[in-house]
């Protein structure tokens, strides 16, 4: 567990260094992401270390965000204030944001003459 | 026998208490999840934020004393979103096959979800800090609080945010791509998890494997995709 733990606050480490000192847009840990992908494919026995750490905190990401969300009793007002054009806008650009990406698969499949799955 | 008071004092200094509340209440709120049979409205996190708001509120905790307890979890978050790298790995095959069908679909899912979000938010006349906030709800969460953080954003806000989108997104699935006739299943999940991240992945899950697999690939393209376009999107509403 613990070569596998250096091995991902590494990349971390690396995406957070790399992100602010190339002043890139990216949060330095999706830099980390692409950095798992790409030394896994490089090297895929880094994939069968690193699987059963990954596999218990993915199991239980949703816990990490608890934290943030209990950050809107700071911002109640603003919900209570807003909260019918937040809700709106959140509603309606999922909608079309599904729509969307549904839509351009299947044309594009049939286009590129894919077979479905 | 000590004064309460004392022990209260003690609690309210130390991270041990609010850690141990966000662990239970996360627990309380999985246990409710799984007995609705994993529901998308009954999701953990929002009950488990109910609960510790309430909690606050009872005991007249300020957020800053709650999170030096949290920031454990909250740390948490940057792990987890190089771990969501290993999903990614596995289906690269997958990935290859379906290349260019994906790309479109994930171009057109991820630039719909953050200008139609945007140009709404806009239009009702919402801050700009509520802009930059809403710009990356439909990124799963630990990548959504980094890029709003960047964007000048309020992370809390939009944590709340995600978690509706990913909840709204799994409800409304279904039916909506019924009603549009889509029968792949590749297509199915892809855009839901692109869409509505890791909730809407979970979803998909429950419905079919192949969907399923496509949306943790569509969360995670996503995840890097909007880390890119939503400080450019921004830009144009500002």
């Amino acid at each position: 567990m613990i070569p596998a733990l250096c091995i991902i606050l590494s990349f971390q480490l690396i995406g957070e260094v790399a992100t602010r000192g190339l002043g890139l847009p990216l949060p330095g840990p999706v830099l980390g992401l692409m950095l798992l992908v790409i030394s896994c494919s490089l090297r895929p026995s880094l994939a069968g270390l690193l699987r059963p750490v990954t596999t218990t905190i993915l199991g239980n990401l949703s816990l990490f965000f608890v934290p943030a969300g209990v950050g809107v009793i700071a911002h109640l007002g603003e919900f209570r204030e807003n909260g019918l054009a937040i809700a709106l806008a959140v509603m309606v650009s999922t909608a079309l944001a599904i729509a969307a990406g549904a839509l351009v698969f299947k044309f594009v499949a049939k286009w590129t003459g894919e077979a479905e799955e | 026998m000590t004064d309460p008071a004392l022990i209260w004092s003690y609690l309210s200094r130390e991270p041990l208490l609010w850690l141990t509340a966000t662990l239970i209440a996360y627990w309380l709120g999985d246990t409710f999840f799984r007995r609705m049979n994993r529901q998308s409205w009954a999701n953990p996190v929002l009950a488990a934020v109910v609960i510790l708001a309430l909690l606050l509120w009872i005991t007249g905790t300020s957020y800053q004393t709650y999170f030096e307890g949290a920031q454990f979890v909250h740390f948490m978050l940057g792990p987890a979103t190089v771990a969501l790298g290993m999903p990614l790995y596995d289906n690269l095959r997958r990935l290859r096959r379906a290349a260019l069908p994906l790309i479109a679909a994930l171009l057109a899912g991820s630039l719909t979800a953050v200008l139609s979000v945007l140009a709404i938010a806009h239009a009702f006349g919402l801050s700009e800090v509520l802009l930059a906030s809403l710009a990356p709800k439909s990124t799963t969460a630990p990548v959504a609080i980094g890029i709003a953080e960047g964007l000048g954003g309020e992370p809390t806000i939009t944590a709340v945010l995600v978690l509706l989108t990913g909840v709204f997104g799994a409800i409304i699935a279904t039916p909506l791509l019924n009603a549009l006739r889509i029968r792949d299943w590749r297509a199915r999940g892809f855009s839901l998890g692109v869409a509505a991240h890791g909730i809407g992945t979970a979803r998909a899950f429950q419905v079919n494997e192949t969907a399923g697999a496509f949306a943790g690939i569509g969360m995670g393209l996503n995840a890097v995709l909007t880390s890119i376009i939503a400080p450019l999107a921004l830009h144009l509403f500002q």
